[in-house]
């Protein structure tokens, strides 16, 4: 399996009044052709803002971001408009990604049309099809988004970042905002399409039973760093990092014989303007010494399960 | 295929104009909009029909007919030089509404042009527009009104320049909000990574979805312009006689006020039909439009 | 189960919302009853009427375009519906009170954090300031935030905490019943823990019994005794937590079942129900799940389909296990 992209010291600062917010700090990692990488955390971990920087929504700090052998983070205004035909994303609310004032058609044509690769006919035959690939049916394609429910209105979503065969696809939270009968629809869809024309996902959630379902590997993030990163099996059955132990330990589980074991933080998430070098899980952590405010690594503590904390081994034994 | 095709631009024109269509009926759900537009839509056509319905010549006078009451040769009677007061609102209705739509029409072309500038590009332009702004709507409306009539002298088109830009500051700043609105939206990432130029963002998914509050607050821009002028030409600064605009036709009552209220009473109450019906009208359509209501 | 106290009953509750345009039967016909103590979890989808059901109880609909067509709420077994806006005054607050599922819109922004609260006591108290200031504190306690943050305002706390806030506020005066809307849905998981264990404490030291109305069936299973699923304004299985997680019988609860990923097993494909919910102001005849149930027979399309007891507490509103099959 080959590397599609790879990740390293992707960093995203924003200037705010109150100081440089680290949204992203020295994030590294990388997506095989044809898996699903799931990015976990919280809310105002950085998680989004990753994505965001994938499809180049947002210009990086610093770092690289390597796809297909090229630094994106590079390129000329030409070539980036190549690079959006491979990289695509889905976002999050499907109230809000859809032009109020354009039909479903004009929604998923437009791409089509602005690549200059079909014309007016071939455009609609392709949106047609798009259409029928994700199951809206035909006679919607002059309807407003306002008239369609939420699952329909992801499904166009769907459509659009799929008009122009896209090897890659950011997904940001592209379930979160449905029922849970409409979410299994459309992950089940994202698993066919994926299957069928070989994608490669990013899959942005906070719902960790969700990305256990759809990840081949995941990581987890806190504050703007990466904290865990490993296959999405072996992370459900072992986890080194105390975040990652505290995260999945929340979750309510519907197995009602295995009442929950929390291990409940306390406090809250800290502020990611201006934090001082160090594990910023510190400051929640019962395991938290002197070492964790010196800047962390991210170790491979056993083949292809990386950590960033410095007693992940003394508190694993 | 070529079937398909026909199929497809006939059933588009059907659409397109379906959604003007769909704000329309929705319009008319609302009794108190259906009256405004009617209201406004005959004041309109009287306006524009004036010279011919008018049964006199606005600008005649006949000393010997002064201060008629309503009569049957003179609907609405005479005023005090013995004009007929039915044409003179007629006519007046005209430069009357010449002045609120075509102010409005001034200051919206500005200050949405102005206003997205701001709302788009933020950062300095932003800033120093803004600011502008402020300024501008510091000054009392009707003082800086004053100021401009009396640098650009009195006159119709004076007028609709002096009040139109007053308006331009109020309209960029409603602009740039509506603006900043829409920018949060996550459709313009999908349009950023469909590959959009800035140029296709701004005018096919910003402007389209800024376009409702903007046209509410025109059509009840163009009442509040109507009493302006009205203001201006009672205090003289704005349209002269004999030119019958409304306002000026209250100036001219001014002096006969006791004597003979019909002067005064039938420009009143024309302005406040007018400004009632477009009021009306605006409240209606922001209803109209609003997305949320949409099912 | 007939010896013990019934604390609250709902009888035959319907409530539509009517407007010019149409009318959306919200609640049809939902039935059920609680002891004192218990946790029932109302499990629905979006638009499924489990909001307007707690807020029938509170008595807060918002009435027009809400009406109240019939039905009987019993507290105590003091029919609510029948109390004068006075008497109901008295009841919320010192009876019931309900927790609403945005904690950043619930909260007063321009008034500190332990004045809310305090106003609450205040309302049901007869007692001195000090002694109102003195509660207000330990509220705040209670629910995990230092006393010292009595005089911030409500944009200096996070997410979590604002709902914390919330719970204080609703727990102040002691409530027999809580009506908790969503209360962890904005909040992320870890906070979500915390705010739940707060509510299982609270319910276990007062005895508070609680409607729980989630969509999340893992919060159920952690927090609640009995469960009820509601589709389409009616409820279509309710019984014990056991009776519903092991033992479901409803297509529409197996459904439930089957869309959700789980962490504890591994599948290829999820078995999402086909379809959409129904068009609440267009409503099949029959039994309102047919049109996506894949066992309806032309029996469930025609005729109306009524809740039937399958074993002790368990109840279900489905031909499949009343009748032959």
């Amino acid at each position: 399996m080959s590397r599609l992209i790879e990740i390293q010291n992707l960093k995203k600062y924003f200037k705010t009044g109150r100081g440089m917010v680290h949204a992203v700090d020295d994030v590294t990692f990388h997506i095989e052709q044809g898996r699903t990488m799931g990015i976990v955390g919280e809310s105002g971990c950085g998680k989004s803002t990753l994505g965001r920087m994938l499809v180049h929504l947002e210009e990086s700090t610093g770092g690289q971001i390597i796809f297909n052998d090229e630094d994106v983070t590079q390129l000329g205004k030409n070539d980036m408009k190549k690079f959006r035909e491979h990289a695509q994303m889905i976002f999050q609310d499907p109230y809000s990604s859809l032009d109020p004032r354009y039909t479903v058609e004009d929604s998923i044509k437009e791409s089509l049309m602005i690549s200059g690769k079909y014309n007016r006919t071939q455009a609609l035959a392709k949106t047609q099809e798009l259409m029928d690939l994700v199951g809206i049916a035909p006679r919607l394609r002059l309807s407003y988004p306002h008239e369609l429910d939420g699952g329909r209105r992801q499904r166009v979503g769907i459509a659009r970042a799929l008009a122009l065969d896209p090897e890659f696809i950011v997904c940001d939270e592209p379930v979160s905002a449905l029922d849970v009968s409409i979410q299994a629809q459309i992950l089940n869809l994202l698993k066919k399409l994926q299957q069928e024309h070989n994608l490669t996902y990013m899959f942005i959630t906070h719902d960790l039973s969700v990305v256990k379902h759809i990840s081949d590997d995941i990581c987890v993030m806190y504050l703007g760093q990466l904290v865990e990163t490993c296959s999405s099996h072996e992370l459900f059955e072992k986890q080194y990092h105390p975040y990652t132990k505290a995260l999945l330990s929340a979750i309510p589980s519907v197995d009602i014989r295995r009442k929950m074991n929390r291990i409940v933080l306390k406090g809250e998430i800290t502020s990611p303007i201006d934090p001082k070098p160090g594990c910023r899980f510190a400051a929640r952590c019962g395991y938290a010494c002197e070492k964790c405010h010196e800047p962390q690594k991210l170790e491979e503590i056993s083949p292809n399960h990386f950590v960033s904390c410095c007693r992940a081994k003394e508190i694993n034994i | 295929m070529t079937d398909a095709i026909c199929l497809k631009t006939n059933q588009e024109t059907v659409k397109k104009k379906s959604q003007f269509l769909e704000v329309l009926k929705r319009l008319s759900y609302n009794k108190g909009a259906v009256f405004g537009g009617i209201l406004f839509l005959a004041v309109l056509l009287l306006a524009i029909f004036a010279p011919l319905i008018a049964p006199y010549d606005y600008a005649a006078i006949n000393i010997q007919d002064r201060f008629l009451s309503p009569c049957l040769s003179h609907l609405f009677g005479t005023d005090h030089m013995g004009r007929d007061i039915l044409s003179r609102v007629l006519f007046g209705a005209r430069y009357s509404l010449l002045i609120g739509i075509g102010s409005v029409i001034f200051s919206a072309f500005f200050g949405i042009i102005i206003g997205a500038i701001a709302g788009y590009y933020g950062g300095w332009a932003d800033n120093l527009i803004m600011r502008i702004c402020d300024v501008i709507q510091s000054i009392p409306g009707l003082i800086l009104n004053i100021a401009l009539a009396c640098v650009l002298g009195p006159g119709v088109f004076n007028t609709i320049l002096a009040l139109g830009f007053e308006g331009i500051a109020g309209t960029a700043r409603l602009m740039r909000s509506s603006i900043l609105n829409v920018r949060k939206m996550e459709y313009l990432d999908a349009a950023r990574t469909s590959n959009c130029s800035s140029y296709r963002i701004i005018l096919k998914h910003v402007f389209p979805n800024t376009f409702a509050p903007i046209l509410v607050q025109s059509t009840m821009g163009v009442g509040a312009r109507i009493m302006l002028a009205a203001s201006m030409s009672f205090i003289g600064i704005g349209v002269q006689p004999p030119t019958p605009e409304w306002g000026a036709m209250l100036a001219d009552s001014r002096d006969f006020l006791m004597k003979f209220p019909y002067m005064c009473l039938i420009p009143g109450i024309c302005i406040m039909l007018v400004v009632l019906a477009l009021n009306l009208l605006g409240d209606g359509l922001r209803d109209a439009l609003d997305p949320k209501l949409k099912k | 189960m007939s010896e013990k106290k019934v604390f609250l009953q709902v009888k035959d509750l319907n409530v539509e919302y009517v407007t010019k345009q149409e009318t959306v039967s919200a609640v049809n016909g939902v039935s059920f009853q609680l002891e004192k103590g218990k946790v029932l979890g109302l499990v629905g989808e979006t638009g499924a009427g489990k909001t307007t059901i707690a807020r029938s109880i509170l008595g807060v609909l918002q009435e027009p375009p809400a009406v109240l067509k019939k039905g009987e709420i019993l507290l105590d077994g003091r029919n609510l519906l029948k109390l004068t806006e006075e008497e109901m005054c008295s009841v919320r607050g010192e009876k019931i009170t309900m927790i609403f599922q945005d904690p950043m819109t619930s909260l007063n922004p321009v008034m500190s954090v332990g004045k809310q609260i305090a106003e609450v006591i205040a309302l049901h108290d007869k007692i001195s300031k000090s002694d109102i200031r003195k509660k207000a504190e330990d509220m705040l306690e209670t629910v995990g935030i230092p006393a010292e943050r009595y005089d911030e305002f409500p944009h200096q706390f996070s997410g979590g905490m604002k709902q914390r806030v919330v719970i204080a506020i609703a727990l102040a005066c002691n409530p027999q019943l809580l009506l908790a809307d969503e209360p962890t849905t904005a909040l992320d998981v870890t906070i979500q823990a915390q705010v739940l264990e707060l509510m299982q404490k609270l319910n276990q030291e007062n005895n508070t019994t609680t409607i729980l109305i989630t969509h999340d069936l893992g919060v159920v299973a952690q927090m609640c005794d009995e469960v009820a699923i509601v589709y389409a304004g009616e409820i279509v299985e309710s019984g014990t937590l056991e009776d519903i997680f092991e033992n479901p019988v409803h297509p529409y609860t197996i459904g439930l079942f089957g869309a959700l990923p789980k962490l504890n097993e591994d599948v290829e494909w999820l078995s999402p129900i086909d379809g959409m919910p129904p068009d609440p102001t267009n409503l099949p005849e029959g039994c309102k799940f047919s049109p996506r149930c894949p066992y309806a027979k032309e029996q469930c399309i025609c005729s109306r389909i009524e809740l039937k007891v399958i074993t002790p507490g368990h109840k279900c509103r489905c031909l499949l296990e009343q009748g032959g099959n």
